[in-house]
């Protein structure tokens, strides 16, 4: 990283004067636990006894001899407890967030799994906490929903714009500038001002760490590819950095591509030509935007994927060439999944699925000597309404209009 | 630069200015020029435009809802530089953009400081844009002679206040308060040695703003700072009582 919280010409902070010190203590705390071995220890701790790390690495036997081509290996970060990698980075600031002594924590959610995840640490560590989520998302993730109040979070529907992550986002930051002094905010993503691209990659790290060391006891080598979904792009950093240092390892990162590349239906900023660099919600990256700088629509079936802009980073390395970037269609993804879920048993979440997709496109083009990483960031169950109304399946619309039935007497 | 002698002059006989804020293109320019024309009436001695942008970041409810409802309506960067001229033109008063970095950073920094240059505009306000992150964009202010007001608040220690003013010009924007514009603030003992802390750090004059709503909270201010900022609380006006209501209202505040 370069001075600022700069990565080539993308990333800094650009942020309210309000936020200056708090971002200062933040960044100094981070240093700290980056110098502090006891820092990761207790965090690894952390992650094998409340969490399930090391999450597998599942060889995929049945999609592998389908495809006749690379051999296909999952890491399971779905077994991640509360069901997705988000946990690892919400865990890790945790910890930072006890060692500062904030009492509160406020996260925004797009699919819900860091809402989810945020609300289980505030739980176990005794904090307040609030989450953010557009209402749209609310909507789509009803269930995520359902649990964050249980675990005693408050869930704040996001009204504006476009109802959305981008939207929930804004407004955690406005919670944050009014309530500073007692409150962090656990970004979800490895976007946003420095330090959060950085902080969250870090403690995304483990997944590569973990992949790279299981990759070369089950398969002699380092895969030939790796695959990972982008959102705002924590799972594919987490991932990718296991392997960043070898260049003969090709890293893909695939975005949403929702209704097609060319429908304006989409959210890919670093495949496709709708992006162009720009500053929004504290950072510099490419955004999917307007001529005069206005942010767009996003579109996509997974609304962890549904966002406008993505990590600095990633934009980084993109334009060194290290990443390549990659799209899925919504259509293309529930076929992916449907193949996954008969062939393995292992029901991915729709965003992850979007690294399916293209690891199925390329693996029948390499060798079976080859092996090749896709990263399932989260379990798919959350999206069970958003899957069951895809699939247009009778038996469950047969429930629900049952249920509901029983709801109205 | 023009902004602060501007300023400084129009203090020679008055106590407190005031500083007024709108939402360029809500509910419609042709209200923006009926507001404004109530303001300068009403006695205001500089006008802050917002240019519009979808992602608000540092603006409550009220100022947010007319972001986007101005852009739902089509309002474009180009259509606030032209009106934004046509008011310098127009009124003897100092006229301000404030906007956040991305509309200024696609316009393309150079072209927007010249067209703003040309509009006759005196001073820019760009919260997320911190000096660490703005090199090029101060030294454009300079050439171009549009100040960059920057923005002092309560969590800003003493040397990040001293840091700050190196790159301030026309007056500093002391925030009251933690949390987003369109609030009630207090102005107490906390408040005080909070602008006392600023006066140190600067020789730049003070505006006063988030929270400012009534005559009360003007007077509170009067004699500590040298102007006072009246942002929500006009289109909140505008909105449930017209244009109409806006000159009074200024008028009654000193």
């Amino acid at each position: 990283m370069e001075q600022n919280g700069f990565f080539g010409q993308w990333g800094g902070a650009y942020i309210p004067e309000i936020l200056h010190q708090t971002f200062a203590e933040l960044t100094l705390a981070l240093r700290r636990a980056q110098d502090d071995p006891k820092f990761w220890q207790e965090y690894l701790e952390l992650m094998s006894t409340y969490s399930c790390r090391p999450t597998p690495l599942t060889f995929a036997e049945n999609l592998t001899r389908h495809f006749g081509g690379a051999k296909i290996y999952i890491k399971r970060e779905d077994l991640n407890h509360t069901g997705a990698h988000k946990a690892n980075n919400v865990m890790g600031q945790g910890l930072l967030v006890k060692r500062m002594g904030k009492k509160r924590v406020i996260a925004e959610t797009g699919a819900g799994q860091h809402g989810m995840a945020t609300a289980t640490m505030a739980a176990k560590f005794g904090l307040e906490c609030t989450i953010y989520m557009g209402e749209v998302d609310v909507l789509r993730q009803r269930p995520n929903v359902f649990w964050m109040e249980k675990m005693g979070a408050t869930v704040v529907p996001v009204q504006d714009g476009s109802k959305t992550l981008k939207d929930a986002i804004n407004e955690a930051f406005r919670d944050w500038v009014t309530n500073v002094d007692s409150t962090h905010y656990v970004l979800g993503t490895a976007c946003g001002p420095a330090p959060f691209p950085e902080m969250v990659s870090w403690f995304q790290s483990i997944i590569g760490t973990e992949a790279r060391k299981q990759i070369l006891a089950r398969h002699g080598k380092l895969p030939a590819r790796v695959y990972a979904c982008v959102g705002g792009g924590s799972n594919a950093m987490g991932i990718f950095q296991g392997f960043l240092d070898n260049p003969e390892v090709q890293l893909v990162g695939v975005e949403a591509g929702g209704k097609g590349l060319d429908s304006g239906m989409h959210a890919s900023r670093l495949c496709g030509k709708d992006a162009s660099p720009g500053i929004a919600q504290g950072y510099k990256t490419m955004f999917l935007q307007n001529s005069d700088g206005q942010m767009r629509e996003t579109h996509s079936v997974a609304a962890g994927l549904d966002y406008v802009g993505v990590s600095p980073i990633l934009s980084d390395l993109a334009e060194k060439g290290r990443v390549r970037f990659e799209s899925a269609t919504d259509a293309e993804v529930m076929t992916a999944l449907d193949l996954t879920m008969r062939m393995e048993g292992i029901i991915p979440a729709l965003e992850s699925t979007h690294g399916f997709v293209q690891a199925f496109k390329e693996a029948p083009g390499l060798s079976p000597d080859d092996a090749i990483i896709i990263n399932q960031s989260g379990r798919g169950d959350k999206d069970i309404f958003t899957i069951a109304h895809a699939f247009d399946d009778p038996s469950w619309k047969a429930f629900i209009i049952a249920r509901a039935k029983e709801y109205a007497k | 630069m023009q902004l602060e002698k501007k300023l400084r002059s129009r203090l020679e006989n008055k106590k407190i200015l005031l500083m007024t804020h709108i939402v360029l293109g809500y509910p419609s320019m042709a209200t923006n020029r009926q507001v404004i024309e109530q303001m300068v009436a009403g006695g205001v001695d500089c006008i802050e435009m917002q240019i519009p942008f979808s992602e608000p970041m540092a603006d409550g409810p009220v100022i947010l809802k007319a972001n986007q409802d101005s852009l739902a309506a089509g309002t474009k960067i180009a259509d606030c530089l032209a009106f934004g001229a046509e008011m310098t033109a127009h009124y003897d008063i100092p006229f301000l953009f404030m906007t956040y970095y991305n509309i200024v950073f696609k316009y393309g920094e150079e072209k927007f400081f010249k067209d703003c240059r040309s509009a006759g505009i005196d001073g820019l306000i760009i919260p997320d844009l911190p000096p660490e992150m703005g090199g090029n964009f101060f030294k454009l202010a300079t050439e171009y002679q549009v100040a960059p007001v920057l923005i002092f608040a309560p969590t800003s220690t003493d040397a990040r206040m001293v840091e700050l003013n190196k790159s301030a010009a026309g007056f500093i924007y002391c925030v009251a308060r933690r949390g987003v514009t369109g609030k009630q603030s207090e102005f107490g003992e906390d408040f005080n040695a909070y602008l006392t802390r600023c006066r140190a750090a600067t020789t730049l004059p003070l505006a006063v703003g988030f929270g400012i709503r009534n005559r009360e909270d003007v007077a509170a201010i009067t004699g500590k700072a040298e102007m006072a900022v009246i942002g929500s609380e006009t289109i909140r006006l505008v909105d449930a009582h017209g244009p109409e209501a806006v000159g009074p209202f200024i008028a009654g505040l000193r």
